[in-house]
């Protein structure tokens, strides 16, 4: 059994009041969506706020609207809703396919989009209960002085582990976000630091509010995700390329981002001087094999870092031969 | 009421009920603690392994990790609604008669997984229900049973709902 640490618990109806509870709370309060990450995170004695505001009961988070180009998905839609919704599917599968492969039904019907965007970093000697955690002393990101991971490190390397932020990347999209004194938009590129203590642009006092996502119906998307079982896990390496196809096949602005293996999305780059407009094999290769120097997997999860570090050309390579079939309008369908 | 407690009120398997429960309680504690019904499981307790399945207005959910206030005004259905009055759900009997439960610890979380399905999809696949089941670990089957025993309560509901 679990206990869960004490708190009292705040269901709004409104982002205003929902924003109010945090200003009066402070330090003390802090937002619950679908509670899929938080929860557990409170059952481990990661975070022992002693208010909670759930988001669940907010109108103004609800609801994808398909508008002028635009996807504008609700912080608080479910990762279930989204990747069923046509609308998503029709313009974005990839989005749709990176919501359906994360953890298992029962979580999906609970679990956020706008959750998913915030998700905390994770990492082997972090993700344990307490009593686990106190064998070895704590560790830099709670509690502790030392990293389990890089040993001599400063800084924390847990992993980002969330499976939507690569597509939302490769897509443009952008996150809105309000506090009691305004409403701010950040691009999803820019959104996530890696600064040892935060994993994101949030601000105290915010909360997410909507994702926009611009459709444009010459680019394509597709995902890839690497994990031990095919259901319920983590990812150990997500992958989102995408690109833009003329009418007459030529590829332009191909673009890529890997996961899961540092404590931020990676934004691959030199690719631009590989692509002439063809994504033929040699090109998939060569694109691939550049995405692969750039990665280092280190020893934050339970599996063996060369395993992971040599899957990283092999799924990058899946991803973009995905994208060469993938239909001539949005993103493909299966990755 | 003592401090820190809090009253909470949804239906469980179509009775309102009304109980004081600890603030910071999850839904099967809830459940098992202060409405006596031990047949939903807390196994990981952690959102990992699918025992603690019920379904939430008609949707699998997962009691371990669900804060009970978040059940308020809701419709909870847990492996002790299945039954129909005294005869078991078609689940029930064809997981009994496919010895599709071994220890039983992850079967009230999987029957509540398997009903909510088949309430969507009357005729599913076997990957179809492959997925659906995705969320309930079983360390004893290796689920073929379980499988057999999914499709043969819904052939089972097509031919006499
Ligand atoms: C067994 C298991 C497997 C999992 N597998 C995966 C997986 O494969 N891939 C994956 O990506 N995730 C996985 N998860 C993690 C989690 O379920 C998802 O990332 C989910 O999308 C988180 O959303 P949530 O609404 O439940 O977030 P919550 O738990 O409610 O919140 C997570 C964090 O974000 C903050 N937050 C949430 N919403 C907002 C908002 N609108 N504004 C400001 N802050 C906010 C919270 O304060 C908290 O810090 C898994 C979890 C479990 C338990
Ligand atoms: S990377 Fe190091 S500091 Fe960060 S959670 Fe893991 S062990 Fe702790
Ligand atoms: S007990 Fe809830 S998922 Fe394991
Ligand atoms: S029957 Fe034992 S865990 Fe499934």
């Amino acid at each position: 059994m679990l206990r869960l640490p004490r708190y009292e618990y705040h269901r709004p109806r409104r982002l205003d009041d929902a924003l109010q509870l945090l200003d009066r709370h402070g330090d003390e309060a802090r937002v619950v969506a679908g509670g899929t990450d938080l929860i557990p995170n409170m059952k481990h004695r990661l975070f022992e706020p002693g208010h909670l505001v759930a988001l669940s009961a907010v109108e103004e988070l609800q609801g994808i609207r398909w508008d002028d180009g635009v996807l504008d998905v609700g912080a608080a839609v479910t990762l279930d809703a989204l990747s069923r919704n046509p609308e998503v599917r029709r313009h974005a599968s990839a989005l749709a396919d990176a919501a359906r492969h994360v953890a298992g039904p029962q979580i999906r019907n609970r679990a956020t989009l706008g959750g998913n965007v915030c998700l905390d970093t994770r990492c082997t000697y972090y993700n344990q209960t307490e009593f686990w955690r106190t064998a070895l002393g704590f560790c830099l990101k709670k509690d502790g002085d030392t990293c389990h991971v890089t040993r001599v490190g400063r800084k924390c390397v847990a992993a980002h582990s969330a499976d939507t932020p690569p597509v939302l990347m490769v897509l443009d999209a952008e996150v809105e976000l309000r506090s009691s004194k305004g409403s701010r938009a950040v691009p999803v590129r820019e959104w996530f630091v890696a600064d040892g203590i935060h994993n994101t642009r949030l601000e105290a006092g915010e909360i997410l509010t909507r994702i926009r996502i611009p459709i444009h119906p010459a680019t394509r998307c597709s995902y890839r995700k690497l994990r031990q079982r095919q259901a319920v896990d983590f990812p150990l390496l997500t992958v989102a390329v995408g690109a833009d196809f003329a009418s007459d096949g030529r590829v332009s602005e191909i673009r890529g981002v890997v996961t899961g293996l540092g404590s931020r999305p990676r934004w691959l780059t030199g690719w631009d001087d590989l692509v002439d407009g063809s994504l033929d094999d040699d090109v998939v290769d060569a694109l691939a094999q550049r995405a692969g120097a750039q990665c280092r997997p280190l020893e934050n999860m339970i599996v063996d870092p060369e395993w992971r570090r040599a899957m990283v050309p092999v799924e990058v390579g899946r991803a973009l031969r995905t994208l060469r079939s993938a239909g001539p309008a949005g993103a493909s369908l299966e990755a | 009421m003592s401090p820190g407690s809090r009253i909470v009120r949804f239906r469980v398997n179509g009775d309102p009920v009304e109980v004081g429960v600890p603030e910071h309680h999850t839904l099967v504690e809830a459940l098992r603690y202060a409405l006596g019904l031990t047949g939903t499981k807390q196994g990981c307790d952690k959102g990992d392994c699918g025992a603690c399945t019920v379904l939430v207005d008609g949707r699998p959910t997962l009691s371990c990790i669900l804060p009970v206030h978040e059940a308020e005004d809701r419709d909870v259905i847990t492996v002790e609604g299945l039954a129909r009055g005294v005869e078991p759900h078609p689940l029930q009997d064809e997981f009994d008669r496919h010895g599709a439960a071994q220890c039983g610890f992850c079967t009230p979380g999987i029957l509540c997984s398997a009903a909510a399905l088949l309430d969507e999809s009357p005729a599913p696949t076997r990957e179809e229900i492959r997925e659906a089941l995705s969320g309930n670990l079983c360390r004893c089957t290796g689920y073929t049973k379980i499988f057999v025993a999914v499709e043969a309560a819904a052939a089972r509901l097509r031919s006499a709902p």
